[in-house]
């Protein structure tokens, strides 16, 4: 009987790479522990010469219990991580705590009146601001998803190797920008755009913010997005193909069922990004305290309020004191995206649906 | 070169080829091979490791042009039309020439999906009734044997199906597009001796219905399974006979040298 050989092809497309990936992009620990199996490599190599068994045996050794405390450093990278978000969020919330008590706190959720400056009675409803990022982070999610996903599948299926190439570094590139370098291009370039398409008296409002948020995040969503794409086994673009598919149905008949949770931490990372710009959306959004009644007015969000407001206050005053409980308002948001990205990809328990 | 084989019965032929060469970039892999497979066999393709039976099976459905660097010449006629032709549609050349392959892939979608991934792709939406839609999967899974035993996981994941269940699977998804020749490329080497004797029964059932070319790798499955035998060395077709001729009466000496397991 003839016997198998396992046959190496360079030329076929590294497909088959299973990586999860929010793993990838979360677990930066991996790196560490790879480290340590490299060294461990190259601990059994070193020995493995022969010629020199003794010495060998005494790298084995060494290399041994270096690796006790090269397991609690990483233990402790680990728990830093734990740690400083917990003192971060505790430290945000010690701040704000002073004004929790005087706060009436259905004003501050459900009035449209930010007036803190107002000598005769401030006024601390952040209804507006909510109302606010979430105007700006929603516009930039309708186009931004639709953008960043449509690049990721082409990017991952459709170029040639050239293009392919070329457009990753393109959206690399984009990934690296400033965001003040963006809040400038929303409020010099976008904005006379916007007056002249659209004959609206200033330039920057929601369209601006989201249009600009929205090329921000894509580059987040068409790298994670794409690596999702590219962990879907070759195998089952071909099945797809040898039942007549055309590359558009393998698309969203197979590779999507199959990307399903990395395209979703792709559109959730990019989600992330948005609420939580700052710098952009203070230079786009036209930084109008109101309600805003058509994509041309201007608003202001969360977070641009914290960063233009904070200078300006008197460390333990009320009002910066509510700036912090608005901090803590954004951490709950942030998590609540977390979370919710989390369960959809994970499952309520992990990890039970692949 | 290839004499053609003593009579098998069946004289309609499903697939021609003339001197079909095929080039990896600058590797030939197949060497003006000129075969025809006769409808409603089981015909193996056996020969060593890296002989071309895997490229060779792939040219029949033109799957192989997936890779870009891939040169074809010749000429090969399926069904009585030359697939290279410029009108060909390779939907619906797929439709008519199922495949199988060597590790079961069944797609990450639910077993009754998989089955009807194929009717979907080439009816119009929502052109089939829900009762029509289950009873194509009832039937396709019956056909494979796969019905009673998981009747009840129609809705699970296919990927979490043992082995030899989603290879059979594999085979059931084909069947609702009433191909004509079926390919399949080393079905059993994924799985273990009874899971390869249950897909031997399955493929004795298929006999007839439709054409089957098998690559494979075990000789004792193409003697026990097989009505003719094509064997392939270096790309090249050696000789192509009735089962018989080539295990107890093989006309190359190349053949007989690797019917005995001189090489391989
Ligand atoms: N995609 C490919 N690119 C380049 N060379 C390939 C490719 N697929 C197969 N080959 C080469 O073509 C030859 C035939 O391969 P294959 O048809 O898979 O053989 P078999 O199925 O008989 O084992 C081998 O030498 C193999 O290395
Ligand atoms: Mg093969």
């Amino acid at each position: 009987m003839p016997k198998r050989r396992p046959r190496v092809n360079p030329r076929r497309r590294p497909r088959n790479r299973q990586s999860d990936v929010k793993a990838a992009w979360t677990n930066k620990l991996n790196l560490a522990s790879g480290a340590m199996t490299m060294q461990r490599q190259a601990n059994t190599a070193r020995s493995g010469i022969g010629w020199c068994a003794q010495l060998g045996r005494a790298t084995h050794w060494l290399l041994d219990i270096s690796e006790l405390p090269m397991e609690w450093l990483i233990r402790l990278c680990g728990w830093s991580a734990i740690f400083f978000v917990f003192a971060i969020f505790f430290f945000v919330l010690k701040e704000g705590a002073g004004v929790l008590g005087k706060l009436d706190l259905k004003e501050f959720l459900t009035s449209p009146n930010w007036r803190p400056d107002s000598a005769v009675r401030p006024q601390y409803g952040i209804l507006a601001l909510l109302v606010g990022t979430f105007s700006v982070t929603t516009l930039a999610m309708l186009i931004a998803v639709p953008l960043g996903l449509g690049s990721a599948v082409y990017v991952s299926e459709f170029a040639g190797r050239r293009t392919k190439e070329t457009l990753k570094v393109v959206i690399e590139l984009l990934a690296a920008i400033p965001s003040v370098v963006w809040g400038f291009v929303g409020y010099m370039v976008l904005g006379p755009i916007i007056i002249r398409l659209t004959g609206a008296p200033i330039g920057i409002n929601v369209l601006n913010g989201g249009i600009i948020l929205a090329l921000m995040s894509v580059p987040i969503i068409v790298s994670v997005g794409e690596d999702a794409l590219r962990a879907v086994p070759d195998s089952y673009r071909e099945a797809a193909a040898a039942l007549g598919a055309n590359r558009w149905e393998t698309v969203y008949r197979v590779l999507f069922p199959a990307a399903k949770k990395g395209l979703l931490a792709a559109v959730l990372l990019g989600v992330g990004r948005a609420v939580g710009e700052t710098m952009a959306v203070l230079m786009a959004t036209g930084h109008a305290v109101q309600i805003p009644h058509s994509l041309l007015d201007p608003v202001r969000t969360l977070t641009a309020t914290i960063a233009a407001e904070l200078g300006e206050t008197v460390a333990g005053d009320d009002h910066y004191a509510v700036l912090f409980v608005i901090g803590v308002v954004l951490f709950a948001v942030a998590f609540a995206v977390n979370l919710t990205a989390d369960v959809v990809v994970n499952g309520w328990r992990g990890g039970r649906n692949d | 070169m290839a004499p053609s084989p003593a009579s098998t019965g069946s004289e309609i032929i499903s697939i021609r080829a003339r001197d079909v060469s095929l080039w990896y970039g600058n590797f030939q892999a197949l060497k003006n091979v000129t075969l025809e497979v006769k409808q409603g066999l089981i015909t193996s393709l056996i020969g060593p490791s890296g002989c071309g039976k895997t490229t060779l099976l792939r040219c029949f459905n033109r799957i192989n042009e997936r890779y870009g660097n891939v040169t074809t010449t010749g000429e090969i006629t399926v069904l009585g039309k030359n697939i290279y032709d410029a009108d060909v549609s390779l939907s619906e050349l797929r439709k008519s020439v199922g495949m199988v392959f060597q590790r079961p892939n069944p797609l990450p979608i639910s077993v009754y999906d998989n089955v009807l991934f194929g009717v979907q792709i080439h009816t119009p939406r929502r052109s089939l009734t829900r009762d029509q839609r289950d009873a194509m999967v009832e039937s396709a899974l019956r056909e494979v044997d796969l019905w009673d035993e998981i009747k009840d996981r129609i809705h699970k994941k296919a990927t979490r199906l043992t082995l030899e269940q989603q290879q059979k699977l594999c085979i059931a998804r084909l069947l609702p597009l009433k191909p004509r020749i079926i390919l399949m490329d080393e079905p059993c080497s994924a799985l273990d001796a009874e899971g390869t004797e249950r897909i031997e029964t399955l493929l004795e059932s298929l006999r007839e219905k439709y054409t089957v070319v098998i690559v494979t790798h075990n000789m004792a499955q193409a003697r026990r399974a097989s009505d003719e035998c094509i064997f392939m060395l270096l790309g090249e077709l050696v000789e192509h006979g009735t089962t018989e001729q080539i295990f107890f009466n093989p006309g190359d000496e190349r053949t007989e040298m690797y019917i005995e397991g001189r090489y391989g």
